[in-house]
C-alpha cells in the first residue's frame, strides 16, 4: 500500500515539475497583479467585486499594469489559485478576505520572495512579505451612527449583525457610540443573526425592531442584511447600508446612506506601491484619514445640519481630536459581543 | 403584555414568511412522491424559479407574470426529471441530484450573460409580489401592529393556503388524485385497469416542479428584491423533510412547514432580547424538527412504489 502511495506521489511530483517547466519569461516592465477571490466570487457586490473594480480601473488608467483574477469556488481553491499566480510570475498576489488567511500564510512562508496582500486580516502581519489591508469599520459605523441618532424620532434604532467576532463587533461598537453621542437617551435594539445568508431572518428581525418602535436600522450582515433593508423599504423607515453604496446597489430609496469600505482604493494603493518599489509588509490601516472608509456618496436624504455635524465629526477623527472606541469595554451598550 | 403581543405577532409573521416558500415546495414534493417518483431535485427547481421569476418581473414589470414564469421554469426542470426517471427509468435519486446541480449552474450562467453578475438587478417595490392589507391597520396601537404583522402579508402567502386546500381536494376528492395515489402504491395494478402510469407520473413530476418553482420565486420576489446565488440555500430539502414529517399528505406538510417557520420566528425573537447563546438559539428550528420527527410523528409510510421506475408490462 505504502509503495503504491509513494509511486503515485512521485508521479504527481513529476507532472507538477513538468508543468512548472513551461514557466514563461516575465514580460518586460509590466507590473502583474493577481487577485484571488474568496468563495463569494467576483460578483459578490462586496469586497471581491470592489477590489476587482479598483484593479480594473487601475489597469485602464495605467497600461503598465496587468491585472487578473481567479475565483475560488471552494476553500480548497485558495492554495491552488495563489500558486497559479506565483507560478506565472505575478509581482503581487492580492488575497481577498480573512478566509484566505491560512492559505496566504502557507504560500508566503513557502515563497519568501513573493509579495502578497490580504484584505481584512491582520493575522499574517508578522510575515515579511504580506501586506495586511485593514479597514477601520468602526469609524464609518460611528458616522452612520451619528446620522441614525440625529434622524430618529422615536429614539429607537436597530442594529443587525451577521456574526459575532472581534472584527464584526467593530461595526456595532462604532454605530452605537455614534447613536448615543447624538441621542443619549436612545434605545438601540440589537440582533445577532449568526448567519450571513438568512434573508427571511433579516426581514423578521427588522420587523421585530420596527414593531418595537425602531425608525432607523443599520446592518452589517451580508445576505441577511438584504432582508433587513427590504423590510425598511416596505415599512418606509430608514435603513443604513454597509460596505458599498447600497442605496444604489440595491435600488432602495429608503437607504439613507451606507458605511462604505473602499477596498478598491486599498487594492490600487498596494499595487502602485509594488510598481514604485515602495511596497511594505505589515498592517496598512485604511480609515477616514486616507479615504479607506467613508460615508457612501448617497446622502441626499440626510438633512443639511446633520450632514454638517457628520462632516465636523469626520474632521475631528482625521485630526486625531477624537477616537472611536474599538472594544466592548468602551461601549457597554453593545450587548452582542 | 405589550411585549408579549408584539413578540407573538412577530413570531406569527416569521412563521408565515419562512413557511410560504417551503409550503409551495412541499406541496410540489407531495405530488411527485405520492405518484411514486422521488424528487430530491426540489432545491434545483426552486433555484430556477427564483431566478426566472425575478428576471421576468424585472423585464416585464409584472410580478404576477414573473411568478407564473418562475413556476414554469420549475416545471421545465421537473420535465427534465420526469423524462430521465419516468420515461427513461433512470435512478430517481441520482437524477434529482443532477437537477440540484444543473439548476443553479444554468441560472448563474444566464445571470452572467444577462447582467454580467451572479445577481439579478433588484426589483422595485412595484415589481414585487404585492402585500395585501398593507396600511389597512393602524400601526400606532399595539393591536393594530399585531394585525399588521400577521395579516399585512404578501399575496403569495394567502395564495399558498388556498393552494393547500386545492391540493388536498385534488388528492382526496378527485379521480385524478385517486389514480395518482394508486400509481404510487401499485403501478402495475393501475396499468391493468387501464391507467397510463407513465403519463400520470410525468404530469405529477411536472406539477411538482411548477410548485417548487413558485416557491423559489416567492423567496426572491417578496422578502428579497433580487436573485443571488445564496437565495435558495437548503429550503428545498427542508420542504422535503416537511413532507416526510407530514406523512406525504398536503395537510401534514402544512403542519411541518408551519412548525419550522414558528421555530425560526422563535429564534429571531429569543435571539434579539434574551441572553441565551445565539448558537443554541440558531439550532432551535432544526432540533425541534428532529425531535418532532422522532417523538410525535411515528412511522411515516412511504408510498409503496416510491423510487421504483415503472416498466410497462409487455
Amino acid at each position: 500500500m505504502k509503495k503504491i502511495l509513494a509511486l503515485v506521489l512521485a508521479l504527481c511530483m513529476i507532472f507538477a515539475l513538468a508543468a512548472c517547466g513551461q514557466k514563461a519569461a516575465p514580460a518586460a516592465a509590466k507590473t502583474k497583479i493577481g487577485m484571488v477571490t474568496d468563495v463569494g466570487g467576483v460578483n459578490d457586490k462586496s469586497f471581491n467585486q470592489t477590489s476587482w473594480e479598483g484593479l480594473q480601473a487601475l489597469a485602464a488608467a495605467d497600461s503598465s499594469f496587468e491585472v487578473k483574477y481567479l475565483e475560488s469556488k471552494t476553500d480548497a481553491d485558495y492554495q491552488t489559485n495563489i500558486n497559479t499566480f506565483i507560478d506565472e510570475g505575478y509581482d503581487l498576489v492580492i488575497c481577498v478576505g480573512y478566509m484566505l488567511a491560512d492559505a496566504t500564510r502557507q504560500a508566503a512562508e513557502a515563497n519568501p520572495d513573493q509579495k502578497f496582500a490580504i484584505i481584512d486580516d491582520s493575522s499574517c502581519a508578522d510575515l515579511p512579505n504580506v501586506a495586511c489591508l485593514m479597514f477601520a469599520q468602526e469609524q464609518a459605523s460611528y458616522l452612520v451612527g451619528l446620522v441614525a441618532g440625529a434622524v430618529t424620532q422615536s429614539k429607537t434604532v436597530g442594529y443587525v449583525q451577521g456574526m459575532v467576532s472581534d472584527s464584526m463587533n467593530l461595526f456595532g461598537i462604532g454605530f452605537i457610540t455614534g447613536v448615543l453621542e447624538q441621542c443619549p437617551d436612545a434605545t438601540v435594539l440589537q440582533y445577532n443573526a449568526n448567519n450571513f445568508g438568512d434573508i427571511a431572518g433579516g426581514n423578521t428581525a427588522a420587523k421585530d425592531m420596527i414593531t418595537k418602535g425602531a425608525d432607523v436600522i443599520y446592518q452589517a450582515a451580508g445576505g441577511t442584511g438584504i432582508g433587513v433593508m427590504n423590510a425598511c423599504d416596505e415599512e418606509g423607515i430608514w435603513g443604513i447600508g454597509v460596505d458599498t453604496d447600497q442605496a444604489v446597489v440595491l435600488g432602495n430609496d429608503h437607504i439613507i446612506t451606507s458605511a462604505m469600505k473602499r477596498v478598491d482604493i486599498a487594492s490600487q494603493d498596494i499595487s502602485k506601491a509594488v510598481k514604485a518599489g515602495s511596497y511594505t509588509a505589515g498592517v496598512h490601516m485604511y480609515d477616514l484619514s486616507n479615504g479607506g472608509v467613508d460615508l457612501a456618496p448617497t446622502k441626499t436624504h440626510i438633512p443639511e445640519d446633520v450632514l454638517k455635524l457628520v462632516e465636523a465629526a469626520k474632521a475631528d477623527i482625521i485630526a486625531g481630536k477624537k477616537t472611536v472606541p474599538t472594544t466592548t469595554a468602551e461601549c457597554p451598550t453593545f450587548t452582542l459581543g | 403584555m405589550t411585549n408579549f403581543v408584539n413578540s407573538f405577532g412577530i413570531i406569527l409573521f416569521a412563521t408565515l414568511v419562512y413557511a410560504t416558500p417551503l409550503l409551495y415546495a412541499a406541496l410540489g414534493s407531495c405530488f411527485s412522491e405520492v405518484s411514486g417518483v422521488v424528487n430530491i431535485g426540489i432545491e434545483g427547481m426552486m433555484t430556477a424559479g427564483a431566478f426566472t421569476g425575478t428576471v421576468v418581473a424585472y423585464f416585464t414589470g409584472s410580478p404576477w407574470l414573473g411568478f407564473l414564469c418562475g413556476g414554469l421554469a420549475g416545471a421545465f426542470f421537473g420535465m427534465l426529471h420526469a423524462i430521465a426517471t419516468v420515461n427513461l427509468g433512470a435512478d430517481q435519486t441520482i437524477a434529482g441530484t443532477a437537477i440540484n446541480m444543473l439548476g443553479p449552474g444554468i441560472v448563474i450562467m444566464l445571470a452572467k450573460i444577462l447582467f454580467n453578475s451572479t445577481d439579478t438587478v433588484p426589483l422595485t417595490q412595484a415589481q414585487k409580489i404585492p402585500k395585501l392589507f398593507a396600511g389597512v391597520f393602524d400601526t400606532s396601537t399595539v393591536f393594530g401592529r399585531f394585525m399588521d404583522n400577521v395579516f399585512a402579508n404578501y399575496a403569495s402567502t394567502y395564495l399558498v393556503f388556498a393552494a393547500v386546500l386545492l391540493v388536498w381536494f385534488v388528492f382526496y376528492k378527485t379521480r385524478f388524485g385517486l389514480r395518482m395515489r394508486a400509481c404510487g402504491e401499485h403501478p402495475l395494478a393501475c396499468e391493468t385497469l387501464g391507467i397510463n402510469v407513465i403519463k400520470m407520473r410525468f404530469a405529477c413530476v411536472c406539477i411538482s416542479g411548477f410548485l417548487a418553482g413558485l416557491g423559489g420565486a416567492c423567496v426572491t420576489m417578496t422578502m428579497s428584491t433580487q436573485f443571488r446565488p445564496i437565495s435558495i440555500v437548503g429550503q428545498g430539502f427542508i420542504a422535503i423533510a416537511a413532507v416526510i414529517f407530514g406523512k406525504f399528505r398536503p395537510q401534514g406538510a402544512l403542519l411541518g412547514c408551519l412548525l419550522f417557520g414558528f421555530c425560526s420566528g422563535l429564534k429571531v425573537v429569543l435571539g434579539g432580547s434574551s441572553g441565551i447563546n445565539m448558537h443554541l438559539v440558531s439550532m432551535i428550528p432544526y432540533v425541534v424538527t428532529v425531535l418532532a420527527l422522532i417523538l410525535f410523528v411515528g412511522k411515516s409510510r412511504v408510498p409503496a412504489a416510491s423510487g421504483k421506475p415503472f416498466v410497462k408490462a409487455k
